[in-house]
């Protein structure tokens, strides 16, 4: 195991888009790579990065220079590394021993096996009973009088895919079950995944009929039958095939296909065309590939944007998240989703369309189980599509990501409906390439269980909601759910946006220099704070025999909160501002912790004055420090350091 | 949060009817066939509709429902940028379209009726007399506590130069607007050259506008100055007197910038039209970088396009993004932004004086030299300093408001001199804004505010096209100052950011096109309900004010209290 720890000197760091470079060390250990600045200076903290091992999508050797051999490394969060590294031969062998740590494959190669916070067995595991499936449906009001829960699947004999907990209309017997999984591609039979108790709708999920160009099947249609009586407001049931028409009717060649009308009674057939996983890998490669690009124009950047496809790609799902949200919460109708296997395209859809309807899942704690529920149960394939294992390229897609994404687009749309902000989405993305919790590992439970996650990793739900301050959207207004339970965001192209934080997110110069969202969140807390000072202090005066004034209703008695350190992140701006950090001088002891402004950066070359000496930084930023994944846990890391150095 | 105070406001009937009667007796009465109309129904945009009495005055185009609670619709004459009439049977439809982009549905019912409206508005509406303009028959309804007139005197803000600097002078050379028709009577000259020296170098300068004084960076003493371009021509004309001007702004062997806002190529066919641009050889001590920010007339096509772009309806993406890309709007911010960037640079990195000249020098020039000072100097990023900056750098250093401003991007008639060149500065300071959120005292309602009033206003502040006319319009004393409205402490605060914090850095923005954004408070403002927004927006507000006010002074008087309690009664301390 020569290759697993070593460090390389003076190699270099160059800024991606601007002509600019830091010099340090490169260490590589069993986990990370990581980056550590050579400290110039002693008042500022060496910049740090971290990478890890999971998130390298590639590394690229590009031709010897002058100046030394340059290694890119392309990462799964959309980081972008461009290190030059003085010797070829210290070059080659980081290269290779990347080639090797990067492509792991068998499961217990991945980092969840081996990552170990501090943490004794009972968190562990409760942290793995925080959301449960079964009591998220009878949050809906299922089972009820139309629909019950099966054990057709309980030992995954019908469908491996799928978990073992299936509900489905009281109607559909075990027969009818069996007959109609058989008549679906891969034996994912339509399910119920949402219930709209209003109007006693259901959303159900399945994969397409193997209808071929005449195939029928008599269990499937009285399957679909059974889901369209369980539901007394609507005479049908929607059925959404969420491809485009063309590429539903090529699968029918291959005896695959949709439903004909002429064979369900009662179903209304809709095709809503969602573009399938390679034209999405593709999409979002080009779409890398133009916002990567040095000294963009404007119109190279909009004309890129247009010819990418991406944004269309991202309105699709959304108009047919709210084509699904209209049906049911409108005309009262049950709708089923499917797609060719029914777990890229239909769990989009699905599980946007619930977050429309259902305000609880716009809660941190709610939008975890909708994941939980659509992705992971329904069986997403995660590690084909997030490349967990060396696997097949072409299983590769950003499904998952696209998905944040429309969520994403939605909390622009609705600032006070979300609890969380912006920046559990890219804390979720992370860990869902991380491999560093268990949650998102192998393809569907049937695996999971085999692997014993839940005996051998952590859950990243648990860590999320012990950070959950962090992740507050501080104009999330509770009450926003009585007035608008349902969301009808706008389908105008306009109100698209590149979400520039998920893919410049390391990327320092694209930035704001200062944030809204910290600096509301920083002041919430201190808030908070303040409300416990209050009550300290009232109660000091109590003793003094001095009765507070009559207490304010507002001010309601708060735990003793221990805040989480606020992440460093790019997208949360510039550290503390000055105020905060003489607020919380003078609230706490005489902590000598004046954040530092923001300082200038002048990310634009073309700015820079032909002849001139550029422009030295001066550096303040120190929110430029490494990944916060990888800071979480600094024991483990500490530990490696010590090791011995490359030797050659 | 945008419904503009000004031009909807919930007044008693009674009040209309004066209004309307006080309007008829003056010279508009002819131009109004039909004043009012009932049973006149007014649609917006995820507003809802209302249905009442329309009323047409001088000045106003005004919808009541005679309901005490639901608001009224008063709409500016001047603020129509263009009509459009459709007809049902007898039903008929005017669609009106704002120069602040807004676009409202009137259905009036009666064909001669709806008719005489369309006829009377577009009159109205395209008034070519300026005497009969707003600003010179509103009174104000407000206390005006400190005239905006007097606001920004060129003299008051010389004063705070000489406080740093005793190299610059203030120049009356153009006291009587005859060396320079766009410039104020008063302005900043290097203290060795002479008013002699200034007409000469004026001649050799288009439209008079011979180097002057725009900014002095305290931090080093570098100066950025402004001008027109010389008028060299083919032959290389030069003028002795034009080249001491602006070399007695370099300190001893340093060397100077020449920012040039048009390509090379562009300045060169200038030299036909016997513009140009400074030679090497006559400016040693200078060295001239281009830029390409566009024309007037070009930002006005690319505003037209750029809002035809927003209204589109088809939902295709790809639609979108084309005509986003085919309008160059974000290209021209990016163009201006970089430009301005470049200025502050020379200034604050380089060490180094800049000149900044187009053609013209009232338009992109403006822009540039304007958008450094954002930069640069923090005290252009306060309520008072952003005006102070509007004042001295656009209204008088002359750029030509009234013609620029005259139609917006729904007119029909053929441009002449429209152009959003001021906008387009609003649209940069915007993006700045976003990228530094916590360091400007006003939000960017103020940035809006004065889009609206460069294209209609109850005030003379954007009347005329520059010093010289507006004194000769006499507005200072027949009409109400816009600074006058805004400094009134609700209005103050209306337009305070909340998140403001003094930052006495330099700020750099980034110009990556990542990075710039198309300014949704302007451009998709009646595209969506902005009702979710202000809420949130009013939500974030709160959070600092609970926090600014109550609770720091809540624990502030139980420290004191406290305090007290301890120092009285020693012993019975907390242990």
């Amino acid at each position: 195991m020569k290759y697993i720890q070593s460090s390389v000197e003076q190699v270099r760091l160059l800024e991606r888009f601007s002509n600019k470079s830091t010099s340090g060390t490169l260490h590589l250990t069993a986990t990370h790579l990581i980056f550590v600045e050579s400290n110039n200076t002693a008042t500022t903290a060496a910049q740090e990065i971290w990478i890890l091992h999971h998130h390298i999508a590639s590394v690229e050797k590009l031709s010897l220079t002058t100046s030394g051999c340059p290694l890119v490394i392309q990462c799964r969060n959309f980081r972008v590394v461009h290190f030059v590294v003085q010797r070829e031969r210290d070059c080659h062998d980081i290269y290779s021993s990347l080639l090797r740590l990067l492509r792991p494959v068998s499961y217990d190669e991945l980092y969840a096996f081996s990552y170990n916070p501090k943490q004794n067995e009972q968190q562990r595991e409760e942290g793995w009973q925080l959301i449960d499936l079964g009591a998220e449906f009878e949050r809906m009001g299922v089972p009820c009088d139309r629909w019950q829960l099966t054990d057709v699947n309980r030992d995954y004999k019908i469908c491996e895919t799928y978990p073992r907990d299936l509900y489905v209309p009281i109607t559909a017997s075990k027969p009818i079950i069996v007959g109609s999984s058989k008549f679906r591609s891969k034996g994912r039979f339509p399910v119920l995944t949402y219930f709209y108790q209003e109007k006693k709708a259901a959303v159900c999920r399945c994969s397409q009929p193997l209808s071929g160009f005449s195939a029928r099947c008599l269990e499937d249609e009285s399957m679909l039958q059974a889901i369209s009586k369980a539901n007394h407001n609507s005479r049908f049931v929607y059925v959404m095939d969420t491809r485009p028409k063309l590429n539903a009717m090529a699968n029918r060649a291959a005896g695959k296909g949709y439903e004909n009308e002429d064979n369900y009674s009662n179903i209304r057939f809709q095709f809503v065309g969602i573009e399938n996983i390679h034209v999405m890998r593709t999409s979002l490669q080009k779409l890398l590939e133009v916002v990567g690009s040095r000294f963009l124009s404007v119109n190279d950047y909009l004309l890129g944007l247009e010819s990418c496809g991406w944004l269309r790609h991202v309105k699709a799902v959304v108009d047919a998240a709210i084509f699904l949200t209209k049906a049911v919460t409108v005309e009262g109708a049950s709708v089923l989703v499917h797609c060719s296997d029914g777990w890229d395209r239909t769990a989009q859809v699905c599980s946007l369309g619930a977050l429309l309807m259902d305000p609880y899942y716009r809660t941190i704690k709610g939008f975890m189980v909708l994941i939980e529920k659509d992705w992971i149960s329904f069986g997403h394939k995660f590690a084909d599509r997030c490349d967990q294992l060396d696997g097949d390229p072409k299983e590769v897609s950003p499904v998952f990501t696209q998905f944040l994404e429309c969520v994403w687009q939605l909390t622009e749309q609705f600032p006070q409906a979300f609890e969380f902000s912006e920046w559990l989405l890219l804390q979720i993305h992370e860990h869902v390439h991380s491999c560093q919790y268990g949650n998102f590992l192998a393809n569907n439970q049937r695996r999971r269980e085999e692997l014993q996650l839940g005996d051998r990793t952590h859950s990243l739900w648990a860590f999320l909601l012990r950070e959950q301050q962090n992740y507050l959207n501080p104009a999330y207004c509770p009450t926003y759910a009585d007035t608008h339970p349902v969301l009808e965001p706008s389908t105008l192209p306009c109100h698209f946006k590149f979400w520039r934080n998920m893919y410049h997110q390391f990327d320092r110069s694209m930035h704001p220099r200062q944030s809204v969202l910290k600096n509301v969140l920083t002041l919430k807390e201190s808030n908070c704070q303040l409300e416990d000072t209050i009550k300290d202090l009232e109660t000091r005066l109590q003793k003094h025999g001095i009765s507070p004034p009559t207490p304010d209703p507002q001010a309601s008695p708060r735990d003793q909160r221990i805040l989480p350190t606020r992440p460093h992140s790019l997208i949360l701006g510039a550290p503390l501002s000055r105020k905060e950090a003489q607020r919380q001088q003078e609230e706490e002891e005489e902590e000598e912790e004046v954040g530092e402004e923001v300082t200038e950066c002048c990310s634009d070359t073309e700015r820079t004055v032909e002849g001139s000496s550029g422009t030295e930084r001066k550096e303040s930023y120190s929110d430029l420090q490494g990944t916060y994944g990888a800071k979480a846990e600094p024991a483990v890391v500490s530990l490696e350091f010590g090791v011995a150095r490359m030797t050659c | 949060m945008f419904l503009c105070s000004h031009f909807i406001l919930t007044q008693p009937v009674t009040f209309l009817v004066k209004h309307q009667q006080r309007c008829q007796e003056m010279e508009f009465a002819e131009l109004i066939k039909t004043p009012r109309v009932d049973g006149v129904v007014l649609r917006r945009p995820f507003l809802p509709t209302v249905e009442g009495t329309l009323c047409l005055t001088g000045h106003h185009l005004i919808l009541s429902s005679r309901q005490d609670n639901t608001e009224e619709l008063w709409l500016l004459h001047a603020n129509i940028d263009a009509i459009e009439k459709r007809f049902v049977g007898s039903l008929g439809t005017i669609i009106v379209k704002c120069k602040d982009l807004r676009v409202i549905q009137l259905d009036i019912p009666g064909m001669e009726e709806c008719l005489n409206i369309a006829s009377s508005i577009e009159v109205l509406s395209t008034l070519d007399s300026v005497s009969l303009m707003y600003p010179f028959f509103y009174r104000p309804m407000f206390q005006v506590i400190e005239d905006g007139w007097k606001s920004f005197l060129p003299e008051d803000a010389f004063k705070d130069l000489e406080s740093m600097t005793e190299e610059w002078r203030l120049s009356d050379v153009n006291k009587d607007y005859s060396v320079c028709s766009s410039y104020p009577p008063l302005v900043a000259v290097p203290k060795d050259v002479d008013d002699d020296t200034l007409r000469k170098a004026a001649a050799f300068r288009h439209g008079g506008r011979f180097p002057v004084l725009s900014y002095y960076h305290k931090k080093n003493g570098m100066v950025m100055m402004r001008s027109g371009q010389p008028l060299t021509g083919t032959n290389g004309r030069r003028c002795k007197e034009d080249e001491k001007l602006i070399n007695a702004t370099l300190r001893a062997g340093k060397r100077g910038y020449i920012i040039d806002t048009r390509t090379v190529s562009v300045a060169q066919q200038a030299k036909a039209r016997g513009g140009g641009f400074e030679s090497e050889a006559n400016y040693p001590q200078w060295r001239r970088i281009h830029k390409a920010i566009e024309r007037s007339s070009i930002l006005q096509e690319s505003l037209i396009k750029l809002v035809e772009a927003c209204n589109d309806q088809s939902h295709s993406m790809d639609r979108w993004l084309s005509k986003l890309e085919a309008s160059n709007w974000q290209t021209h911010v990016k163009e201006i932004l970089t430009t301005a960037c470049l200025a502050a640079q020379c200034i604050d990195r380089e060490g180094a004086s800049v000149l900044v000249h187009g053609t013209e020098g009232t338009d992109s020039t403006l822009q540039v030299t304007s958008l450094a000072q954002i930069i640069l100097d923090p005290a252009c990023r306060t309520i008072q300093g952003f005006q102070a900056l509007v004042e001295r750098e656009w209204l008088q250093a002359g750029h030509p408001f009234q013609q620029r401003c005259s139609q917006s991007a729904y007119s029909n008639s053929k441009p002449r001199c429209e152009a959003p060149v001021f906008l387009l500065f609003l649209d940069c300071v915007w993006q700045i804004l976003r990228q530094f959120p916590c360091s400007f005292q006003f939000s960017q309602h103020f940035l809006v505010l004065l889009f609206e009033h460069t294209y209609a206003s109850q005030f003379g502040t954007f009347m005329g096209n520059s010093a010289s006319e507006r004194s000769k319009l006499n507005l200072s004393q027949k009409t109400v100052s816009l600074w006058s409205w805004v400094n009134r402490p609700q209005e103050v605060e209306r337009l305070s950011n909340p998140l403001y914090e003094a930052n006495c850095l330099v700020i750099w923005p980034s110009v990556a096109p990542q990075s710039l954004l198309l300014w949704e408070g302007v451009f998709l403002r009646w595209k969506r309900s902005s009702r979710c927004l202000d809420e949130a927006y009013d939500e974030m507000v709160h959070i600092i004010q609970y926090n600014n006010k109550e609770l720091q002074n809540k624990v502030n008087n139980l420290r004191r209290q406290l305090a007290q309690l301890e120092t009285e009664e020693p012993l019975l301390q907390t242990p």
